[in-house]
């Protein structure tokens, strides 16, 4: 089944939030920022902004008539600076005028004056002068002390990550509009309309019943819109509530992009110790993780890096700790693997690390050390398996050891390109690692004319969750899809959302969406039954006909739903569903966190063109461990997607901040995401359709993030084809691998007494 | 006041010239299918097509909205996505529907519209050629790979147009609406009507007298200027010239190349005259930008904006073209490489404007090359870029001229390299030794699209790319490690 969006799509008549028809009256806001990443607010002058033409009013920090905080996990962030600003672009007022050009004319005549205090956006800098935004945390298995002792090889390293901007093609934005009785309801473009809906109110100092929250669906969220969609909410939202107009702020890009996080820089410091049969044995991690200003989700970010630090490798010793570094950049936030990215690509550097200084292929370290059904994961967990079965049907399906042939007999004969290939498997945890967010509700109503209408709390952002959705209750009804609707996401339909983000929004609400389905289609049986005179258990629906014993009846669906209508029957129900078996006690840092895991392996062939440093991918080849897939279109295409947006990650997206915290990959002419011409030439998926029971909706085990890391493979990949041009070439393990970086590693001098270049890494290699 | 067809309607509006087309689809006539993505043209969001009468055919072409002035459209046909719905899907929606070649939707209609593009024109119905006419698009959730196989099954819509023409074609196949057909004689009542204010000005005809004042500015395709300066633009004086038919041909004169300032990218990409001098074009030229912007990019914008990276002015300046500067009624000749005085200062008054351009199509011996690397290969901004027109006599260089652009504040061309190869035997030491003397003329900077020591390394490799890709001979090894 298709995306139930794509007709509207592809008329361009699906709704966006600055498609609503705007109600008149009307009033458009715009953000003041901060042009300085860190000082003290010695003054702020708004008078002239407040007679510009079509000026309304322009709001501070004095004018929030609750608490002037939004901070989600940490309470550590006002909406509005008030005498203190912490990073560059960082809302000081917020102007509401008759038009958007009004608005943003009037913004350019605010004045402040700000003392300036150090800026900081190194998070080492930022760990060393104890600017922490919680206490750093460690996750260890075994005895990592005692066990280097045991070790044949030890290699040490840095390992960096840039961060990323989501670059979703919608825009940030928000529609606040008065209802009666001092009641707002806001559109907002939000992953998490529960988040919105609670920054609305903290800020307002309405309770949660008098905001309504509506999202019909993103244009693009990845982690984006989980929680950094509150701050325009909540202005527009305030705005509303003073002024008692309808308030709309959609966001420019060079204003998202300045004001918005991204996903988390990290540096990290590795050292690994292997035996003599290439078995890891010891690993010892430390993640300085750039957090920005504020705590937003940060600490989440930084759990998920830990649960991932070992990736899909079984390492008997482990210690992995991270640190949460307060930096003058603005608060970064979730990103489609929020955290688990960063966390695998340490552990990816330190086996090439080992492979390099080894001599051999660095796959022949990754497999050897795959983890297996029973094998704990530093958290506790114990691991149910497929990595083992992706990693040898992609390399058997796809020809691994004559793939590296080729790529071998290409580069003897090429001296201006040079092809190189890379392994990258995949080990990822489903659920909130918060266990309180594994919680979904779903409300069905079906309706006496046989339609079907089913709210939940996931937010439709292109991922699919919708016709998910849909899928359940037409399947369970065993009705036709098109007599299902699912509707928006509304907070005064279903409360106490959980953000659709985790990568488990189609398992929560689809499982909810199921439990209510069930229970009417057990009053429908029930009253089929009942007209038929027949045992309730003989009873099934099969493609809108009611079947006793096998045998179609005379009931079909539309007269069933109508006759338990009319025998007072209820057929609408409101399900609550929470993951079971999964919880996890912080003060051990052990537990059981995620449902299941999710697996699968890529293999990676670029090609470099050695004159002028720039690249094209050749083909990922991938096996991914589906369970069973419930909407195969709708899974490849998260595949295709998560993985080209990996690349992008690995490759081309560079965020460049300056030392005054400024940003200057500030807009699509800088900031370079992947293009039609810049994708792998061909990308195979085969998906590995597990038998084993898990707790994903219908078996069909979550897509959304775990395709993202096997675009780390092509950072690997680079790095092997630069190797192949360059043997010696100096390259630090820092993503992303520009074509900058590129041409200046296959250009690189090797430490052979000669001209040292970035040298950031001291290798140790004991041989004990 | 302008006047054009919007969809399948007439309109006429007196809002400001040089409002963008994107916010009067969207927000005077509330055709929301035209999303915001960037309003830089380079996400491709709202793309529309713009049709205009060319040798009696209506010529579509995708242009980005949302660096469209009002004042660029005058007399034209706007598609946007309304326009090529019909009941239903389409064929070329179902293409992407049938794909899952969408996910959150944002830029799909942008997608749609480049397609529908597609199959106005006369390419040929290859999926490659499908895959170009999105070039300008971007996607940030399907990895492109379904839209790879939706192009596909438009460019098979095609496969039996024959030589029949684009619009019959697409009209009569059901594959976009009907009132497609009537366009052509729409847009000529249209000029009819127009009569007088259209097509008016000539080369020769005083310019109005705030123009002659130096008040406002001349504005081309608007690329640039729109992205500079874009709370401005709208209500700025502007002289629009992309409109001027004179302005924008392509001829030839005995050796000559002789070129309109409001020539786009795309005009000299269609221009018999490059194909045949330079046989290499296309392939350049897929390095620029994308397909809506080098069909609103023009030539003489690309030079007065004095990008020190314009992919154009590097192009001329190797080619040593020489500009004709106007000021409505005296003449004065410029050649582009003295245009440059400073970082975005040029050697021209504010009343005056380029009338033509012209340059020496390359002789036999003359051989031509442009190079370039962005962060991102296609649809992005030089890091640095060069251009080469060196003629040989025999394995002697008689003259070179090497053009270099991201490594100084304003894009050079290399004098000292470039007489230094004159009159010099071809060799692999004589390439490098040129990179070195490149060195000593060049003063990049860090930015966003380089480190400065980057941006040296990668002069020198262009400059060895140049050699390595017209004299195939050489020997690369030795080039590379050298």
């Amino acid at each position: 089944m298709n995306n139930i969006d794509s007709y509207t799509h592809t008329r361009g008549e699906s709704i966006y939030l600055d498609d609503i028809p705007l109600l008149q009256g009307t009033l458009f806001g715009a953000v003041f920022p901060s042009p300085f990443a860190h000082g003290v607010i010695k003054s702020l002058d708004i008078c002239e902004a407040e007679q510009m033409p079509g000026v309304v009013k322009v709001l501070t920090y004095k004018d929030i008539t609750g608490e002037n905080q939004i901070g989600g996990i940490v309470p550590d962030e006002p909406l509005l600076a008030e005498d203190e600003v912490d990073f560059c672009g960082m809302p000081v007022a917020f102007v509401v005028a008759e038009t958007d050009e009004e608005a943003r004319a009037a913004v350019k005549k605010i004045k402040v004056e700000i003392e300036k205090l150090p800026v900081i956006t190194d998070p080492r800098e930022a760990a060393a002068k104890g600017e922490l935004i919680v206490p750093p945390r460690t996750f260890k298995l075994g005895n990592i002390e005692t066990v280097w002792q045991q070790c044949k090889y030890i290699f040490e390293g840095i390992a960096e990550t840039n961060g990323q901007e989501h670059l979703y093609i919608e825009t940030q934005g928000a529609y606040a509009v008065p209802v009666e009785n001092n009641a707002i309801k806001v559109y907002s473009s939000t992953q998490g309309p529960t988040a919105v809906q609670r920054a609305s109110c903290r800020v307002t100092g309405l309770p949660m019943h008098m905001v309504e929250v509506d999202v019909t669906r993103l244009g693009g969220g990845f982690g984006g819109k989980e929680d950094q969609a509150n701050t325009w909410a909540a202005l527009c939202a305030l705005a509303t509530h003073v002024l008692r107009r309808p308030v709309k702020y959609a966001l420019s890009r060079m204003e998202d992009m300045a004001m918005t996080g991204k996903r988390h820089p990290y540096s990290s410091d590795f050292k690994i110790g292997l035996d003599k049969d290439l078995k890891m044995i010891a690993y010892d991690v430390t993640f300085y993780q750039n957090a920005g200003a504020a705590a937003d989700l940060s600490p989440a970010v930084m759990e998920r890096t830990l649960f991932h630090s070992t990736n899909t490798y079984f390492i008997p010793n482990v210690k992995a700790t991270a640190y949460s570094c307060r930096t003058n950049l603005p608060p970064n936030t979730a990103f489609r693997g929020f955290g688990g990215p960063q966390g695998m690509f340490v552990i990816e550097a330190a086996i090439a690390k080992a492979a390099e200084e080894l001599g051999i292929d660095k796959d022949v370290i990754q497999k050897r050390n795959l983890n297996k059904t029973g094998d704990e994961f530093p958290y506790g967990q114990k691991a149910e398996s497929e990595a083992k079965a992706c990693w040898e049907e992609a390399e058997s399906r796809y020809g691994l050891d004559k793939i590296k042939d080729e790529v071998e007999s290409y580069n003897a004969l090429h001296k201006l390109n040079k092809k190189g290939v890379a392994v990258m498997p995949v080990c990822f945890g489903i659920s909130f690692t918060n266990t309180a967010m594994n919680q979904a509700r779903a409300l069905v109503h079906v309706y006496f004319d046989g339609s079907v209408s089913v709210s939940t709390g996931a937010v439709e952002m292109g991922q699919g969750v919708n016709t998910k959705i849909l899928q359940v209750a037409a399947e369970v009804f065993s009705i036709n899809p098109s007599r299902v609707k699912v509707h928006t996401t509304n907070t005064s339909r279903i409360a106490n959302t959980s953000p659709s983000a985790a990568s488990a929004t189609a398992d929560l609400n689809c499982k909810a969406t199921l439990k209510a389905c069930l229970s009417i289609l057990e009053r429908l049986k029930k009253v089929a039954a009942e007209e038929l005179a027949v045992d309730v258990a003989s009873i099934t629906l099969k493609d809108e006909w009611v079947y006793a014993d096998g045998e179609r009846t005379k009931l079909n669906w539309k007269t069933l739903v109508n006759t338990a209508h009319l025998k007072r029957v209820g057929i609408s129900e409101h399900a609550n569903y929470s993951t079971p078996v999964i919880y996890f006690d912080k003060t051990i840092e052990k537990g059981h966190p995620f449902a299941y895991h999710v697996f699968g392996t890529a293999i990676t062939v670029v090609t470099v063109d050695c004159l002028r440093g720039i690249y094209e991918f050749e083909a990922v080849k991938i096996v991914h461990d589906f369970g069973r897939s419930m909407n195969t279109s709708i899974d490849i295409g998260q595949i295709e997607g998560g993985l080209v947006q990996g690349i992008g990650w690995m490759t081309m997206e560079e965020l460049i901040y300056d030392k005054e915290g400024r940003l200057r990959s500030n807009a699509l002419s800088t900031y370079k995401i992947p293009d039609i011409y810049s994708v792998p030439k061909q990308i195979d998926i085969h998906g590995l359709e597990s038998q084993n029971d898990n707790l994903a909706i219908f078996k069909s085990k979550a897509v959304g993030e775990p395709p993202l890391m096997y675009g780390i493979g092509a950072y690997f990949a680079l790095r092997n084809a630069i190797k192949a041009f360059n043997p010696g070439a100096d390259i630090p393990f820092s993503a992303p691998m520009t074509a900058e970086k590129t041409l200046l590693a296959l250009y690189s001098k090797t430490a052979k007494g000669l001209n040292v270049v970035n040298k950031k890494v001291e290798i140790s290699v004991q041989s004990l | 006041m302008v006047e054009f067809i919007l969809n399948n309607k007439e309109v006429s509006t007196d809002l400001p010239r040089g409002m963008l087309l994107l916010d009067f689809v969207r927000y005077y006539k509330n055709l929301t299918g035209t999303k915001i993505g960037c309003r830089e043209g380079d996400c491709g969001a709202c793309t529309v097509l713009i049709g205009e009468l060319q040798n009696d055919e209506v010529r579509y072409r995708s242009f980005t909205s949302c660096l469209t002035p009002l004042g660029n459209i005058d007399g034209k046909h706007v598609v946007t996505i309304e326009g090529v719905n019909m009941s239903g899907l389409n064929p070329v929606q179902q293409a992407m529907c049938d794909n899952s070649a969408t996910q959150c939707g944002f830029c799909t209609p942008g997608f749609i519209v480049s397609l529908a593009g597609f199959c106005l024109s006369d390419k040929q119905a290859t999926q490659q050629n499908a895959i170009a006419a999105v070039d300008g698009n971007i996607c940030r959730c399907t990895g492109y790979k379904s839209i790879e196989r939706a192009a596909a099954q438009v460019a098979e819509l095609m496969q039996n147009r024959g030589e029949e023409e684009p619009i019959k074609f697409v009209t009569n196949n059901n594959i976009l609406p009907a009132y497609f057909s009537t366009i052509k004689q729409r847009l000529k009542s249209l000029s009819l009507l127009l009569n007088g204010n259209l097509h008016k000005a000539n080369l020769n005809s005083p310019l109005p007298r705030r123009e002659r004042a130096g008040e406002g500015v001349f504005v081309g395709g608007g690329t640039d200027l729109y992205v500079q300066k874009h709370d401005e633009m709208k209500h700025t004086h502007s002289h629009f010239m992309f409109n001027r038919g004179e302005l924008n041909s392509v001829s030839k004169k005995s050796n000559k190349c002789i070129i309109g300032p409001s020539a786009t990218v795309t005009d000299l990409y269609e221009s018999e005259i490059f194909k045949e001098y330079f046989p290499q074009f296309k392939k350049q030229v897929k390095l620029v930008s994308s397909t809506p912007i080098r069909n609103m990019a023009t030539i003489g914008g690309n030079f007065i904006n004095a990008s020190p990276i314009g992919d154009f002015t590097i192009f001329f300046l190797a080619l040593d073209a020489t500009l004709v500067l106007s000021n409505g009624t005296k003449k004065r000749e410029l050649p582009l490489r003295n245009l440059y005085k400073g970082y975005k200062t040029l050697d021209r008054k504010p009343e005056e404007f380029i009338a033509k351009i012209y340059f020496d199509l390359p002789d036999r011996n003359t051989l031509f090359n442009f190079d370039k690397v962005s962060k991102r290969t296609n649809l992005d901004i030089a890091s640095v870029n060069s251009a080469i027109s060196i003629s040989m006599k025999g394995d002697v260089i008689k003259d070179a001229h090497i053009s270099a652009g991201g490594v100084g504040p304003v894009p050079m061309l290399l004098k000292k390299t470039s007489s230094y190869l004159a009159g010099k035997v071809l060799s692999e030491e004589l390439i490098t030794e040129a990179t070195e003397i490149a060195q000593s003329e060049i003063s990049p900077i860090s930015d966003a699209r380089g480190t400065e020591e980057y941006k040296r390394l990668l002069l020198s490799q262009l400059i060895k790319a140049h050699f390595i890709t017209l004299f195939p001979t050489l020997k690369v090894e030795e080039l590379l490690l050298n």
